[in-house]
């Protein structure tokens, strides 16, 4: 048998809420890092104007944009997510939040962990106009998408797989269901305005849907054939080994939650794995055609407020409030 | 051989250089290590230097300072010369040391029962009860081994001719270790060609030696008892050696908020709920503690603290009101102090102080006020003193009135003319100030961490070594 991890160890319960929110933060980094630089590539054309529009509604972040900036273009909104300090949706907010969350846990984390965090955080904090100006904007997606990928693998590489580890890897699968489910709504919403699954949709537009959410290639393996709505929803919402899917994602916690029960009897568990189950038999038991036909944006919805509920669940029974 | 590398023009005068060791025959490790800092180009040392300063701020090894509106993470500058300590010099440190807690722990908790020094009339009753770190709340209270200082900094200096001499002790929550621990892996990382084959002790085992303490000291019958640090938290300017010292000894770093007393008991919040705590390491201030018994506004500590510890359920480390001990009036009793309970003389002699509470100790300030170092008691970080032989005559005449004003608040010592080291400058390798502050532990017996913390002054000519006055630190080597 292997030598288990001792059950006896304790973790602090703030330091349990500061894991989960440290990974929340990294991961929207990547994501966000993954958004601008897919619209700044497929904004080249007509529906440039639009389609930074839509990046803005993935956040609800539309009426804190234009309080500041008139239209929403390459610059502008590049300003409003990579420099702006007092946007809290920004990856400056973003990363000084990873930052302090990681520095709270300095004492469980390891050294380069750490060290990589530092140096990530001194190189976003660096950011100004100039460096963000639309020709260079890919370049600084690829160095955010690199950082969180780099926090990432240590993560993998490093991280003490007790406790500690488990609400971090919490924080990461709700923030990306939280994320696609975001992406799929909004998406979905502008490319089918009259709710009709098989009006004829520039596959351009998919192609950048996908590559939002990291799953180009991913589905062009599955559905080779070409771009059909309700495949494309049911590839980002269900598929089972696309690492962004929410179905995925659910499933992780789900493990997670499971085991942090078992192995460390951790009680509070109960009501988020409770509402996890109804969450998963709800995806598990419709097909996408049920969930168009009902109504794919107020499922959605429904989703976004359960996952919300979820981490609730988890801060107010497990990391003291 | 002919002089060049780093200690080209490196010249210490008729200061007692801790490099050079003038008068003191050839010792052979310091001769290998003066080789081979002569055979490094400065170019080669200014390279690496900078290496350790960018890896220092990469690393967060940093404290925060705040002013009005910013707050700034600043390393504390590193000077890669090493600190040299031979293995016979050691000897005496540790030994004088260990007598020095010794005598600190007998005198505490002596104050705080029978009081048998101030009935002797060793050190004056009025120094110690009147002393705002007297704590009432101490009296008749026994701290389990008698330990009441169980982690202390003891800051030495060496003069002109080469003796060791007590500056202050620091019983409270003294800091710096982390330094001395972080300052050795940064000679290895960037400089390690210099330590080759040469027999330094280590001093990593630290983090172990205090876990070890806070065990023995756990409230009796716990077989494997709970330790925590307790924190201010990430505001906190030593936060960074919070960290590293619950990383060493593999226990929570936990912050007021993450305890309560429940069933006159302590316990932390975790995640499965309430669990025990038998040891607390704490590294707040006394005041902060328990706002029941202390500052009322003050969230950073446990409500309830106190009692649960004064009823035996909890250790604190350090205990509560030691600060009588480490007051700087009382520190020119430390020779009589050890004396009064071991009977035997100091093998660490202080500086010839002065206390101006007394009336011939404040004629002789006031008479020789110029060539004196004059401090206020209640003071550290080296703030509001007064360096005679360095003072312009409008700045003695102000210090003066201030001293007449509140003579009890002073005392007076010679200017002692700290060893030096060579240091890196911007204009090349210079002589520079330094001190040395070893940490002991203190559980059932005392342990100290071979080497200690030394700070550098990094201004020409500056006796001041605090981190806060432009102060810097070196890594340590006790020769084995």
């Amino acid at each position: 048998m292997s030598e288990t991890v001792s059950a006896s160890k304790h973790l602090i319960a703030r330091h349990a809420g500061s894991a989960l929110w440290f990974a929340r933060y990294m991961e929207r980094i990547e994501n966000l890092a993954r958004l601008l630089d897919v619209t700044k590539t497929f904004a080249g054309d007509a529906e440039g104007g639009g389609n930074w529009l839509s990046l803005l509604r993935i956040n609800g972040d539309q009426s804190a944009f234009f309080a500041k900036h008139a239209a929403p273009e390459a610059t502008s909104v590049a300003h409003f997510y990579l420099v702006d300090a007092e946007n809290p949706t920004s990856v400056q907010t973003s990363i000084r939040y990873a930052r302090e969350n990681a520095r709270t846990l300095r004492a469980l984390i390891s050294t380069e962990m750490w060290l990589q965090i530092n140096v990530f955080h001194g190189r976003i904090r660096e950011l100004s106009a100039i460096d963000i100006a639309p020709e260079e904007l890919s370049g600084v997606c690829e160095m955010l998408k690199e950082g969180v990928q780099a926090h990432t693998g240590i993560i993998e590489g490093t991280f003490y797989r007790d406790q500690c580890w488990h609400f971090y890897m919490m924080g990461r699968h709700l923030e990306r269901a939280d994320q696609i489910t975001r992406l799929i709504d909004t998406k979905f919403n502008a490319l089918l305005p009259s709710a009709t699954t098989d009006a004829a949709i520039d596959a351009g537009e998919w192609n950048a849907l996908l590559r939002a959410a990291a799953g180009y290639h991913a589905y062009r393996r599955e559905y080779p054939h070409g771009y059909v709505p309700r495949e494309v929803a049911g590839f980002l919402l269900l598929n089972a080994a696309f690492p962004r899917s929410a179905g995925l994602s659910l499933a992780q916690l789900d493990w997670h939650l499971t085991t942090l029960r078992s192995r460390y009897h951790l009680r509070g568990c109960a009501p988020a794995l409770g509402r996890l189950d109804h969450l998963q038999t709800m995806l598990a038991s419709q097909t996408v055609d049920d969930i168009l036909g009902r109504g794919l944006s107020p499922f959605l919805d429904w989703m976004q407020r359960e996952i919300a509920a979820l981490h609730e669940d988890i801060v107010t029974q497990l990391c003291g409030g | 051989m002919r002089q060049d590398g780093v200690l080209a023009d490196y010249d210490p005068g008729s200061l007692f250089c801790e490099m050079l060791r003038p008068g003191q025959p050839p010792h052979s490790v310091l001769s290998l290590l003066r080789d081979r800092l002569r055979l490094l180009p400065i170019e080669a040392l200014r390279r690496r230097a900078a290496d350790a300063e960018r890896d220092l701020l990469e690393r967060g090894i940093t404290f925060t300072v705040y002013s009005d509106a910013t707050a700034i993470d600043r390393i504390l500058p590193f000077d890669l010369i090493p600190r040299v300590i031979t293995a016979e010099e050691w000897r005496t440190l540790e030994a004088g040391v260990i007598q020095r807690v010794r005598a600190l722990n007998l005198f505490l908790h002596d104050v705080y029962h029978d009081r048998k020094i101030l009935t002797d009339g060793v050190v004056p009753r009025e120094l110690v009860l009147g002393n705002a770190a007297y704590c009432e709340a101490m009296i008749g209270f026994n701290p389990p081994c008698g330990t009441y200082v169980h982690v202390c900094g003891t800051d030495i200096i060496r003069d002109d001719a080469g003796r060791f001499l007590v500056l202050e002790d620091n019983a409270r929550t003294p800091s710096g270790v982390a330094y001395v621990v972080e300052n050795r892996h940064m000679t290895l990382r960037v400089l390690s060609d210099l330590m080759t084959g040469l027999h330094v002790r280590s001093v990593d085992e630290y983090g172990l030696r205090l876990h070890r303490a806070m065990t023995e000291i756990a409230p009796s019958g716990v077989s494997d008892p709970q330790v925590v640090l307790l924190s201010p938290g990430i505001f906190n300017s030593a936060y960074f050696e919070h960290v590293f010292l619950a990383r060493e000894m593999g226990v929570p770093l936990v912050e007021g908020e993450d305890l309560r007393v429940e069933d006159g008991r302590v316990w932390m919040r975790t995640t499965a709920g309430l669990a025990p705590v038998h040891t607390i390491y704490r590294r707040l201030n006394d005041d902060f503690l328990d706002p029941d018994v202390f500052r009322p506004d003050s969230h950073l500590g446990v409500r309830g603290l106190m009692e649960a510890w004064r009823r035996g359920a909890v250790s604190i480390a350090n205990a509560v009101g030691t600060g009588v001990a480490d007051d700087k009036a009382v520190y020119a009793y430390m020779p009589r102090i050890i004396r009064y309970y071991l009977g035997e003389d100091a093998i660490l002699p202080n500086v010839d102080t002065r206390s101006c509470a007394e009336p011939e100790g404040l004629a002789y300030t006031l008479a020789h006020l110029h060539e004196l170092v004059v401090k206020p008691v209640a003071e550290s970080g080296g703030y509001g003193l007064l360096i005679g032989p360095h003072a312009s005559k409008v700045e003695l005449e102000e210090f003066r009135s201030r001293l007449k004003a509140n003579p009890a608040n002073y005392i007076s010592q010679p200017m002692v003319n700290l060893s030096v080291s060579p240091t890196l400058s911007d204009v090349g390798v210079k002589a520079r100030h330094i001190d040395l502050r070893p940490f002991a532990v203190t559980g059932r017996d005392t342990w100290v961490l071979p080497g200690g913390l030394t700070r550098v002054a990094l201004r020409p000519g500056s006796l001041v070594v605090n981190s806060s006055q432009g102060g810097g630190s070196k890594d340590t080597w006790v020769l084995a």
